[in-house]
């Protein structure tokens, strides 16, 4: 008699541990199997959660850990909340936040749009606008820097090519009014390509037949883009702004490798300050409190971002 | 207008979604805003309200 794999699996299953597994119900041995998961979900993600959120009530000190731990109420976020150095980095942090989307949405959907042209090289080209999506942070930090070097960088001999005067008469990293663009430039020039992943995975959905209907119809170019390709695209593009914007908002890499928060603190984002609270001044409470703020900042958007999305898609 | 207040007094879904998602959205807004700082400072009651009014409608009907 020949067995299937899973009737001899069946065979060797011990007899004690067979006739227990049978006497459970279907949702019984789900729920063994699916608990595991659940387990390290708790573990991981809302156990800490929820001790940072019991932490941001207290003035607790890692650093000095046999201390009392004393309940402070809402003290640590009355003293964020009024910080005009916190309301700044918030500033900063808006800033980058709103010019790399803008920016990384406009040059990625135009990249896709000429890549999704089919013409000679374009799996070349598509690769090599890739590229940089598939550097370390920390390299591309470093990368930059040495780019926007002033005396020889070059980054300011191609400006100064265009505009011209001394190369040397600017410094991107070194000027408080030029800092927050330099680092909008790198995580543009980073993060473009996976903008424009998406949106080309978005053009590369819409079937040829609603473009060839348009064109018996007589529509022109420009009314098949803006009736037929942004539409059909707008859901992919909402979903890399959503990417972008999560993951923008905790920046921290690439800012601190490139410029380390300065000049003064006109590139401290809110990721870098926080860092800079919890572990260089050690205040685990305080910091507890600023995490808490930036969670409910972003689990806000993710969710009336998410309700968007769902209702561009049931257009 | 007045279908969005009927939906607020009807405990409606849509209606209390646009309130959850406004409240978030001037409170992301208060937040990052460079102009006032006392709005910064009532920006988070403002998100965080928004937010638990966001997650508790959309338990309601729709």
């Amino acid at each position: 008699m020949v067995y299937t794999p899973i009737e001899k699996l069946a065979q060797a299953t011990p007899q004690p541990m067979a006739q227990k597994v049978r006497g459970l119900s279907d949702r019984a041995i789900a729920w063994i199997f699916v608990a595991p998961s659940i387990f390290l979900l708790l573990a991981v993600n809302i156990f800490p959660l929820i001790w940072t959120i019991r932490l941001s009530f207290t003035n607790f000190k890692v650093n000095r850990a046999n201390r009392d731990i004393e309940f402070i109420g809402l003290r640590n976020y009355e003293r964020i909340l009024t910080d005009s150095d916190i309301w700044m980095t918030m500033q900063a942090t808006a800033h980058f936040l709103i010019w790399t989307i803008v920016l990384q949405v406009l040059i990625g959907f135009a990249l896709a749009y000429l890549i999704n042209m089919k013409f000679k090289g374009n799996d070349l080209w598509t690769t090599i606008i890739v590229l940089p999506m598939m550097l370390s942070p920390a390299v591309v930090g470093n990368f930059w820097t040495f780019l926007y070097q002033p005396q020889i960088g070059l980054f300011n001999y191609v400006v100064t090519f265009f505009t011209g005067g001394d190369p040397s008469s600017f410094s991107m990293i070194g000027d408080v009014h030029l800092a927050p663009w330099a680092i909008v430039i790198a995580d543009t020039w980073m993060w473009t390509p996976f903008v424009m992943l998406i949106c080309l995975a978005g053009l590369r959905s819409i079937p040829d037949s609603i473009y060839e209907a348009a064109e018996c119809d007589r529509a022109s170019k420009w009314r098949q883009f803006w009736t037929i390709t942004v539409p059909m695209v707008l859901p992919f593009l909402m979903l890399a702004v959503l990417f972008r914007g999560i993951e923008n908002f905790k920046m921290f890499d690439l800012v601190v490798q490139l410029t380390g928060g300065g000049p003064g603190n006109t590139t401290t984002l809110t990721s870098i300050d926080l860092k800079r609270e919890a572990f260089e001044k050690w205040r685990t409470g305080y910091s507890s409190a600023y995490a808490v703020i930036l969670f409910v900042t972003v689990f806000g958007l993710a969710s009336i971002y998410v309700k968007a999305l769902n209702k561009v898609k049931e257009r | 207008m007045r279908q969005f207040f009927n939906g607020l007094i009807g405990l409606r879904r849509g209606a209390w979604e646009i309130l959850a998602s406004t409240m978030i959205a001037v409170g992301v807004v208060m937040l990052m805003q460079p102009f006032l700082l006392g709005l910064f400072t009532y920006s988070f009651i403002v998100t965080l309200s928004g937010t638990v009014m966001f997650i508790i409608v959309s338990h309601f009907p729709e």
